[in-house]
């Protein structure tokens, strides 16, 4: 019965009809990292428009087209299919299973991304231009005023939207009807766990998204009036609905990531995750605290003074459950046996560099100093500290990390050093410098600026250049090590790793888990 | 007197100011802008505090449990009583920084009592600030980038305000609780003047509400701060704060300014005289999209312009108007007769337009639209 191994399909079939979640998972990951480059190639345009004061390179129309791409193509192409990616490799590895639970769904998911975000690339020629209302595409900057490709943008929203709906329904209905007999929820691995949680956000909030598209294009073709006070709506309003999206959608993309931290800090400090059960309910503390402090992102529209209080006291407290996770974290690493391949090392970057902005976000947190800081440098270095150091470190370590379990290679540990070295301090040069030009009063989205700032934004264009440039250090890094890496055979690639997926061989077969293995650890213990 | 004086200040360390590069925020000229300056350093320290304290162990256990130095590994893993700690501590030192802020941000909230009301409105991509008068004598300007395109396109050198200069400030008296109702004409802008601590977003069709009241005479400069379009880092704030003595002479000139712009209006200007103003109009609200010698860019070429060279009614009514669904404004509200008439004439007779037409302030006040 169970020996019914058969291979994948020859030539491209495999790749178009697959229904495996691991090369579903390869397909994602590939997909996000060629958008990763893209929103990086726009990210290095935009950075050397602004290496000097005055317009060199590009039009400020053009500037602004060029933002607005890097944040949608970033946020939708680049970091959420990566850990769509990542959570179809590894869930069912990690729950005992033998593939997601909706195979056909899941090929499906991924193999509309592509067109999506090629009709959002393609309006870059259309007349008018890309949209060019920043990724946030507040209202009426993106409706009355916007260039005729909007229409093309909401479509776009639109697909991605479907594809993470499908995406996130699979994995809730993988992760509660096939963990493997003895898999209770206490005993799943945290990465699990995150992304339980953040296919539960995804679900909620993706609807509401397309709901604001939706309205937009209904002013923008059919007469209504929901973002325009002439006709008895409200611009505000549209920052409400985006933001009740757009705050948990942050949570998005951080969850999974503190997911793959909660699995590499144990394995490199051999030594279980401190306060397993704490982690959950912080996970789901801030998931719940994401959906009810939408507003601080709205500090200076003018809301009532007892809606400010309340954003800001409910937006302070999301401190409490996040400081939680980066105490465990640290209290994880006391007293192991550290060791610091280059997976670790993206890690403790990550736990830094978050830590970081996560601080610059209890200080924009404050509604009186945020007056000062909204809509400045400021602004952007915090993001960037918890989505480029945040984000994109945790999932390079997780690359590192799970990458020669699935093809039986191992990497070039010196070059992944190098590169997390020179990321980390280009990542620092870029960003750092951002927090003075901010509190110094650069707005954010200009292509052109005072001469006060021109220092720091050449510091910062050449941090940027080096951080870039580090990135094809990790492709090529990647590429050598699937073609040509030294092979690893055995099961747990490294000694410190703990979990299902370390059980299996090495390079993980095709299918694995037809029959559900036993799971003997005791919670607490992954 | 002051604010020669502060202007002299300004030019001699102005070279200081540039060299140093600001690396905090400023606490700015007013009280407000103090308690935020000092919430934001308290938050600061305190975020500080609690970064050395846990990078600290951090980096203790990095040099200390190293594998490589033959540390073994404990396999603790739980520990109630410090998980409710570190939930707890900092749930308190939340709730102690509550306090300033909530104190800080209904002093923000005190609109109450204003001596001078400015009604500020977002236009792509410039200010317009009306001093609203009880007497109904309301002196209302546009405020335009002054800085000039050479400068943008690295063929002048930058001048020392490069971007954060107009051609008509916001003056307004020290001393004096002055309310900003703004609000915006097309998309969101946002007004931000970091040295007077005012930051609100201008909602079309919405009137926002905030305050100042500058002790300090001075030039503060800002600038807007939601994107508004491609000209968004292109529409700066300047704001002048003079003396109640300089505030009423200022205003008292503006006045007799505005009246005899409206005496101006009744009569037939030379040639001349519309060319003249015509071309200062021109470059204060055509020339970013039409270009300095008419040869078009975001708008169209004025230059050899069908609608320019027709007939003059159509041509008034797309200047007063706009062009719904482009960039193309609608000025009726914007200009005044003879700004319009002048303008229209300037656009007629230059770049190789030869109509030889001229409009006259009369011509206009039937047509203009508000």
């Amino acid at each position: 019965m169970g020996d019914h191994h058969h291979g994948p399909a020859k030539g491209i079939s495999r790749w178009l009809f697959t229904t495996n979640h691991k090369d579903i998972g390869t397909m994602y990951l590939w997909f996000s990292f060629a958008m990763f480059l893209l929103g990086g190639f726009f990210a290095m345009v935009i950075r050397a428009e602004l290496f000097q004061p005055g317009m060199q390179l590009i039009e400020p129309g053009f500037f602004n087209q060029m933002t607005t791409l890097h944040g949608l193509i970033m946020v939708f192409g680049a970091i959420m299919p990566s850990f769509v990616g990542l959570a179809n490799w590894l869930i069912p590895m990690m729950i005992g299973a033998p593939d997601m639970a909706l195979p056909r769904m899941n090929n499906w998911s991924f193999w509309i991304l592509p067109p999506a975000f090629l009709m959002l690339a393609s309006t870059l020629f259309m007349e008018g231009g890309a949209p060019a209302f920043g990724w946030t595409f507040y209202a009426p900057l993106s409706t009355t005023y916007a260039a005729p490709s909007v229409t093309f943008f909401i479509f776009a929203i639109h697909i991605l939207g479907v594809s993470s709906i499908m995406g996130s329904i699979n994995i809730i209905a993988t992760v509660m009807n096939m963990r493997a007999p003895g898999m209770t929820y206490m005993k799943m691995p945290l990465f699990v766990w995150t992304w339980l949680i953040t296919a539960f956000l995804l679900v909620a909030v993706m609807p509401v998204l397309a709901g604001a598209v939706t309205m937009m294009l209904m002013d923008i073709h059919f007469g209504t009036s929901f973002f325009s006070a002439a006709g008895g709506g409200d611009p505000v309003l549209f920052q409400h609905i985006f933001w009740f999206f757009g705050h948990p959608e942050v949570y998005i993309i951080i969850l999974p990531a503190f997911g793959v931290v909660s699995q590499i800090i144990p394995a490199f400090s051999r030594k279980p995750l401190f306060g397993y059960a704490s982690m959950v309910y912080a996970t789901a503390s801030i998931a719940f605290l994401s959906f009810i402090v939408w507003a601080h992102h709205m500090y200076t529209v003018g809301m009532p003074v007892a809606g400010e209080l309340f954003f800001m006291y409910a937006t302070m407290l999301i401190a409490v459950p996040t400081g939680v996770k980066v105490f465990n974290w640290i209290t994880t690493m006391w007293r192991g046996a550290l060791s610091f391949e280059t997976p670790m090392l993206f890690c403790i970057g990550f736990l830094v560099l978050f830590t970081l902005g996560g601080f610059t976000g209890l200080m924009l947190s404050i509604a009186p100093a945020d007056f000062q800081y909204h809509d400045t440098y400021f602004v952007v270095a915090h993001f960037h500290y918890v989505m480029v150091a945040g984000a994109v470190f945790s999932m390079t370590a997780a690359i590192y990390y799970w990458l020669p379990k699935w093809c039986g290679r191992m990497y070039n540990e010196s070059m992944g050093k190098t590169h997390f070295w020179i990321s980390f301090i280009g990542f620092n040069i870029t960003f750092f410098p951002q927090h003075f030009v901010g509190l110094a009063g650069m707005p954010r989205r200009i292509p052109d600026y005072a001469l006060q700032f021109a220092d720091f934004n050449m510091m910062s264009s050449i941090g940027a250049f080096i951080y870039g440039a580090s990135q094809l250090l990790f492709l090529f890094n990647v590429i050598a090590t699937i073609v040509a890496g030294k092979r690893v055979s055995e099961e747990k690639v490294w000694d410190g790793a703990e979990g299902l997926e370390w059980t299996v061989a090495t390079p993980a077969p095709y299918h694995t888990f037809e029959e559900p293995p036993a799971v003997p650890r005791p919670a607490g213990t992954i | 007197m002051g604010r020669n004086f502060s202007a002299a200040a300004l030019v001699l360390f102005a070279p200081l100011v540039g060299a140093e590069n600001q690396i905090n925020m400023s606490p700015g000229v007013t009280e407000i802008g103090v308690s935020i300056f000092e919430l934001h350093m308290l938050i600061m320290w305190i975020c500080v505090a609690i970064g050395v304290l846990v990078f600290g162990a951090m980096f203790y256990s990095i040099y200390a449990h190293r594998k490589s130095k033959g540390h073994q590994a404990s396999q603790f893993h739980e520990s109630t009583k410090v998980e409710v700690a570190w939930t707890v501590v900092p749930f308190l030192i939340l709730i102690a920084m509550a306090f300033p802020a909530t104190s800080t941000l209904l002093d923000v909230y005190d609109n109450d009592d204003s001596e001078l009301d400015i009604l500020i409105t977002g236009y792509q991509w410039k200010w317009k600030y009306e001093y609203l008068d009880a007497s109904g004598e309301t002196v209302s300007f546009f405020s335009n980038l002054a800085t000039s395109q050479e400068e943008i396109y690295n063929t002048r050198e930058k001048g020392e305000n490069y971007l954060l200069e107009v051609d008509e400030p916001l003056v307004i008296p020290t001393h004096t609780k002055v309310r900003f109702l703004i609000t915006a004409n097309d998309v969101i802008h946002s007004w931000w003047v970091p040295e007077i601590a005012v930051k609100r977003d201008a909602i079309p069709g919405f009137i926002n509400e905030a305050w100042t009241r500058v002790p300090q005479e001075g030039i503060y400069r800002g600038q807007c701060t939601e994107l508004c379009g491609a000209y968004h880092g292109f529409m700066p704030v300047e704001v002048h704060a003079v003396s109640r003595d300089e505030f009423d002479r200022w205003m008292a000139a503006k006045r007799g300014v505005a009246a005899a712009q409206n005496a101006l209006a009744m009569q037939t200007l030379s040639v001349d005289e519309l060319m003249d103003q015509g071309q200062r109009v021109y470059a204060a609200a055509c020339l970013a999209c039409h270009g300095a010698g008419g040869e078009g860019g975001v708008g169209k070429a004025i230059a050899g312009s069908p609608i320019v060279l027709g007939d003059i009614a159509t041509h008034m009514a797309v200047v007063a108007n706009g062009v719904p669904g482009s960039a193309m404004q609608a000025f009726g509200a914007q200009l005044s007769a003879v700004e319009m008439a002048a303008v229209l004439t300037y656009q007629r007779n230059a770049f190789g337009n030869n109509t030889g037409d001229v409009v006259q302030p009369g011509d206009v006040t039937g047509t203009k639209n508000g």
